[in-house]
């Protein structure tokens, strides 16, 4: 495949930029910035500090279930934890992740010289500080944090919530309107800046995945803001959309939320996708196996992921029809990430595969991922579903996409990744030493809870009966292990910012293909200035 | 090529579609519950057809009533369940009774089940179709007139009316 | 089969002995930490059809994982493979598309016949209405005229490591939900306030709570025995702590209970008539106790309650000043807040002595005594 070979002349001018490439020093290079890669590394840093914030309240959870009865908080506080780890993982350190390495990532693979909306893409940055210090300061208001779950289910978030409600609904409108802004930025980058030659079927997975999800990011933000103020009015303005004594229905949120929240889960795993597309082919020196049909299959996930929602809601009393009608379609999904997950395995087939860090992310991305869909498949029929609903079984299902999944696809891209924006390589060793410990941890936190949900063990409880107790003292090591492991990323992402470490190569990899990958490392200030020629 | 601005707009305009569809699923949300019965919501409007009455068929017809901690009325069915034929038109009385000195207005909400068998049941009349205002310390029985329509599947043999009791709150929207 | 010697003899006999009690240890751990296989025809069902997925995605894994694994360990750099260099095969993917769509389908048909075996709540013998309310259960047997509510047995004392927690902690109730056995069982489920979840594992049968509506859903179990579960959405604070004990019993001895249940109440009715005034230290004992019960969750025992969620009594105004006011509260409740309406969770003398011990107690103390009559009073309205 030659498309991404560029003519030599072309790199040269590139090069000839680094003696014009000044930036503004100081604070205010931050604050004003419009450069896609200043703006990248700021959402990568937030969502880092997010992942942190969120961990903390993980741990916290975690510290109070390790032993039955309660030890270190109440039962109200620990709603308000879980709600809020809830919010702050899925809207703080995923969805911020994703747009930081999209920032990054989608102008030099495309060979853009920046996003096509700079000033917007500040704004939409700038949002999500403020949004997340008016959530987190709910925990100090009388009443305490939102604690209804992150998904707030109506009416114990309307009639039955603190005041908090009303900081949260704001929070979660300006998280909104940030993804959206960063949505539309990715959709006018790929649509109008690409390079000459820069065709739709030459363009890389990340960002065929990442334009996927912002279409999917336009059409259900909107709806999470409608809900959201639904939940707003209930409460504050005596309107009754999910209050029956004045004709409303509490299910109705539950429809609504979910409208919103399943393409919401694959907004959440999309662009890890895209990110484990390309390293695969990268360490197995081996093109992409099926290009095309995984453009397809991500497009037909999408698709499939709006009629989908209700399977999260099987108990609330639907028809036997309508029960039937989203199985079905759940358990169709399970064909096109087949698709993914066959492709990836035969893009290894017979290549000749290395195991640098970011490739062994991506490895236990595919098993994880693969074992949390499997768990996904399950959960998907019906009567089984009437066991495992709200149990850990569930938890522990979003947890491997999520955490192994999305997560993982994140850590294993900022890995293959960051010495292009560093300029320096990572230390292997500290990396492997990061995979190991968190790849063992991961699965003591979260393999057990399968078996604890089996058992018969609820969600959202903060004390529970004895028979659950050896699993979940063993799960909270676990969870302490696992959030220790994630400073050993910390301190790899500090001595690479800090310039510690081999000066890494322009094309970093052996097996490196892509535009990305013609620019220096560290990739300078301004790229492509002058559009590259695709061949 | 559609220019930036053009494509922002373009955006922007979906974006506010999808805002207004999340409100438009409110309506929509009831339409799909009139067809598919989720929890058993019934037609709020007075039905006008009848049907032929159907005798080789039996069904039991159940009453329930609460109410909401905000309305202290005692609120209660006549009867706890009757047997009536498909089509066989009935009255059935809620004796509904506010003990408190004070006037109040109350609203009663139904929910049948099993709920694909809501849409069958037909109601001619109802006190559930307006508010109920109550004098203190008066007394009423509210009638219900309703059917079971001959077309209910024959897997259904027991329906239940539940009927919960709110104080009526102002409508802001008219829903 | 051929002569073996003793000693090959004693091996496979050794062999057999470990495999059985390795068995014996995967019996108890699949008890502990699998799905139950309940005690309905249905819950059979389920858990079957929960095995059969299992295998199918565990076989589909050891393909894939395996396949993975064969090539992380042969096509490695280091063991000089060089890189093939295909990029795609429509026939491949044809395939791969459509074995999985087969596969679904296989498990499709069993799913849904089981689903809608379970969804047929027709020709039920006993129907019980199941309310959900923070945060307890309520059961009303509508072929009987037997209604109650069903607590958390386990005291606060142990939920607050102030107490030893026994090996029904938090499961038990003080009031089980008793049903027949060999019976057709429709269980109606509702809500007062938020969305709560009736869920028995052993019965495989879970139900949301929406308030204001009613959900329905049915089992038939055929083994007398005692089966719990619990609240399975969160419906806040106490969410944990709303246990579900199903008491099923041979249709013999549930005509006796009931008969007793019915005797039991006659007996209540009269003794509550023929309860005159209490003493202060009467209406305290039974007061504390009673609160101890019904408000300390929210309340908190120290009369404290949480700032900002749960308004105190201690020294609160409510408690203190006016009393037609604070019984009004407590029987009807407050609209749109957890505060219920305890006029048909307790008996007159049980409001009584609750409010008396809430205006004497924690230096809240008035004097004040409330009776049994002055309950009475507000209720029919006075």
């Amino acid at each position: 495949m030659s498309r991404e070979n560029i003519s030599s002349h072309q790199q040269h001018a590139d090069h000839s930029h680094d003696s014009h490439d000044h930036k503004p020093r100081g604070i205010s290079r931050w604050l004003f910035t419009t450069n896609h890669k200043d703006i990248g590394t700021l959402y990568l840093l937030f969502s880092l500090l997010m992942l942190f914030t969120g961990g903390i309240l993980a741990m916290m959870i975690r510290a109070e279930l390790f032993q039955p009865g309660l030890q270190f908080v109440d039962p109200h506080f620990f709603n308000q934890l879980t709600t809020v780890h809830g919010l702050v993982m899925v809207f703080g350190a995923v969805m911020p992740a994703f747009v930081g390495l999209a920032n990054w990532m989608i102008p030099l693979m495309i060979g853009a010289p920046d996003m096509a909306l700079p000033r917007m893409n500040n704004w939409s940055f700038w949002i999500l500080p403020f949004a997340f210090t008016i959530l987190l300061s709910t925990f100090f208001m009388e009443g305490g944090a939102p604690a209804a779950g992150w998904t707030f289910y109506a009416p114990l978030s309307t009639t039955y919530s603190s005041d908090s409600t009303a900081f949260f609904v704001f929070s979660v409108h300006l998280m909104g309107i940030s993804s959206i802004m960063g949505a539309m930025n990715v959709i006018v980058t790929i649509f109008n800046l690409r390079a000459p030659g820069m065709t739709w079927m030459k363009l890389p997975l990340f960002v065929w995945t990442w334009l996927i999800t912002a279409f999917l990011l336009i059409a259900v933000m909107p709806v999470l803001a409608g809900v959201v103020t639904m939940v707003l009015t209930d409460k504050y303005f005596g309107t009754s959309f999910f209050d029956a004594a004045g004709g409303g229905d509490p299910v109705m949120f539950q429809h609504i939320f979910w409208f919103f929240g399943h393409p919401e889960v694959y907004i959440m795993i999309l662009p890890a996708f895209g990110i484990v597309s390309s390293i695969i082919p990268t360490f197995a020196r081996k093109p992409l196996f099926g290009y095309e049909s995984m453009v397809i299959a991500t497009a037909s996930i999408a698709l499939l992921s709006f009629i989908v929602w209700a399977h999260h809601m099987f108990t609330t009393g639907m028809p036997v029809a309508a029960e039937l009608f989203f199985m079905y379609a759940t358990m169709l999904i399970a064909v096109p990430t087949g698709v993914k997950v066959f492709n990836w395995v035969a893009t290894m087939w017979r290549g000749a595969m290395t195991f640098e860090v970011p490739m062994m992310f991506a490895l236990a991305f595919i098993v994880l991922f693969t074992i949390g869909g499997l768990s996904g498949l399950m959960l998907a029929i019906v009567p089984a579903d009437f066991q495992y609903h709200d149990t850990y079984f569930v938890v522990a299902h979003f947890h491997y996409v999520l955490v192994t999944g999305a997560v993982f696809g994140i850590i294993s891209g900022v890995y293959y990744w960051i010495p292009k924006w560093t300029g320096v390589m990572y230390s292997e060793k500290i990396g492997q030493l990061h995979f190991w410990c968190s790849i063992i941890s991961v699965n003591m936190l979260f393999f057990p809870m399968h078996f604890v949900g089996l058992a018969g063990m609820p969600r959202r409880i903060p004390d529970y009966a004895l028979q659950f107790a050896d699993m979940n003292a063993f799960i909270s090591i676990g969870g302490f292990l696992f959030g220790l492991s994630q400073l050993i990323f910390v301190w790899m992402v500090v001595r690479c910012m800090r310039g510690k470490g081999e000066k890494a190569t322009d094309r970093v990899w052996e097996g490196a293909q892509g535009l990305e990958w013609e620019v220096p490392s560290p990739a300078p200030y301004h790229t492509f200035q002058t559009p590259p020629q695709v061949k | 090529m559609v220019s930036n601005t053009r494509l922002v707009r373009r955006l922007i305009i979906i974006c506010i579609a999808m805002f207004a569809f999340g409100y438009a699923l409110v309506p929509l949300y009831d339409v799909f519950c009139e067809i598919t019965g989720i929890n058993g919501k019934t037609s709020n409007q007075p039905a006008v057809t009848r049907a032929a009455v159907d005798e080789t068929r039996t069904i039991k017809v159940e009453f329930l009533a609460n109410r909401d901690d905000a309305i202290p009325w005692s609120f209660a069915p006549e009867v706890a369940h009757i047997s009536i034929h498909p089509g066989q038109v009935q009255v059935i009385n809620f004796m509904v009774e506010n003990p408190t000195d004070m006037a109040m207005v109350g609203r009663a909400v139904p929910s049948v089940s099993p709920g694909e068998a809501a849409k069958y049941f037909i109601k001619i009349e109802c006190f559930c179709f307006t508010e109920q205002p109550l004098d203190a310390h008066e007394r009423r029985a509210m009638p219900v007139q309703f059917y079971v329509d001959p077309k209910l599947p024959a897997h259904f043999s027991t329906i239940t009316l539940s009927y919960r009791l709110y104080k009526n709150i102002p409508q802001l929207v008219g829903r | 089969m051929k002569h073996c010697p003793s000693s090959l003899r004693f091996v496979r006999y050794l062999l057999i002995v470990v495999f059985f009690s390795f068995a014996q240890q995967l019996f108890a751990l699949e008890a502990k930490y699998n799905m139950t296989s309940g005690v309905t025809d249905i819950s059979g069902q389920v858990y079957n059809l929960h095995m059969i997925i299992f295998y199918i995605c565990c076989a589909i894994a050891a393909i894939v994982f395996g396949l993975m694994f064969w090539s992380i360990l042969h096509h490695r750099k280091s063991k000089g493979a060089a890189p093939a260099q295909f990029h795609g095969s429509l026939k491949i993917e044809i395939i791969w598309t459509a074995i999985p769509v087969l596969i679904l389908i296989a498990m499709a048909i069993p799913a849904s016949k089981t689903l809608i075996a379970m969804e047929d709540t027709s020709e039920a013998d006993l129907t019980v209405l199941i309310t959900g309310s923070q945060w307890k259960w309520h059961y009303k047997y509508l072929e009987y005229p037997i209604e109650f509510y069903s607590l958390l047995a386990t005291p606060r004392e142990a939920i607050n490591n102030q107490a030893e927690k026994t090996d029904l902690y938090l499961r038990d109730v003080d009031k089980p939900l008793v049903l027949p056995t060999g019976k057709k069982i429709r269980f109606l489920v509702t809500a007062d306030d938020v969305i709560h979840s009736w869920w028995v594992p052993a019965f495989a049968v879970k139900k949301d709570a929406n308030p204001g509506f009613i959900n329905e859903t049915w089992t038939k179990v055929d083994k007398p025995g005692i089966y719990r579960g619990q609240c399975a959405e969160l419906c806040g604070k106490d969410h944990a702590f709303m246990p579900i004990v199903v008491d099923v019993r041979s249709p013999e001895d549930f005509d006796q209970w009931v008969a007793q249940e019915l005797e039991r109440q006659a007996q209540e009715k009269a003794a509550e008539l023929a309860r005159g005034n209490l003493t202060m230290d009467e209406l305290m004992s039974l007061g504390q106790k009673t609160y101890e019960t019904h408000c300390a969750a929210c309340h908190q025992i120290s009369g404290e309650g949480l700032p900002g969620v749960i308004p105190a009594l201690k020294g609160s105004i409510m408690a203190t000043t006016d009393i037609p006011a604070h019984i009004q509260i407590v029987v009807n409740g407050k609209a749109g807040t957890a505060m219920q309406a305890f006029a048909k969770q307790l008996t007159n003398s049980e409001l009584a002595a609750v409010i008396t011990y809430e205006r004497n107690a924690w230096g809240n103390n008035t004097g004040e005594l409330v009776q049994a009559a002055d309950i009475a009073a507000v209720k029919a309205g006075e």
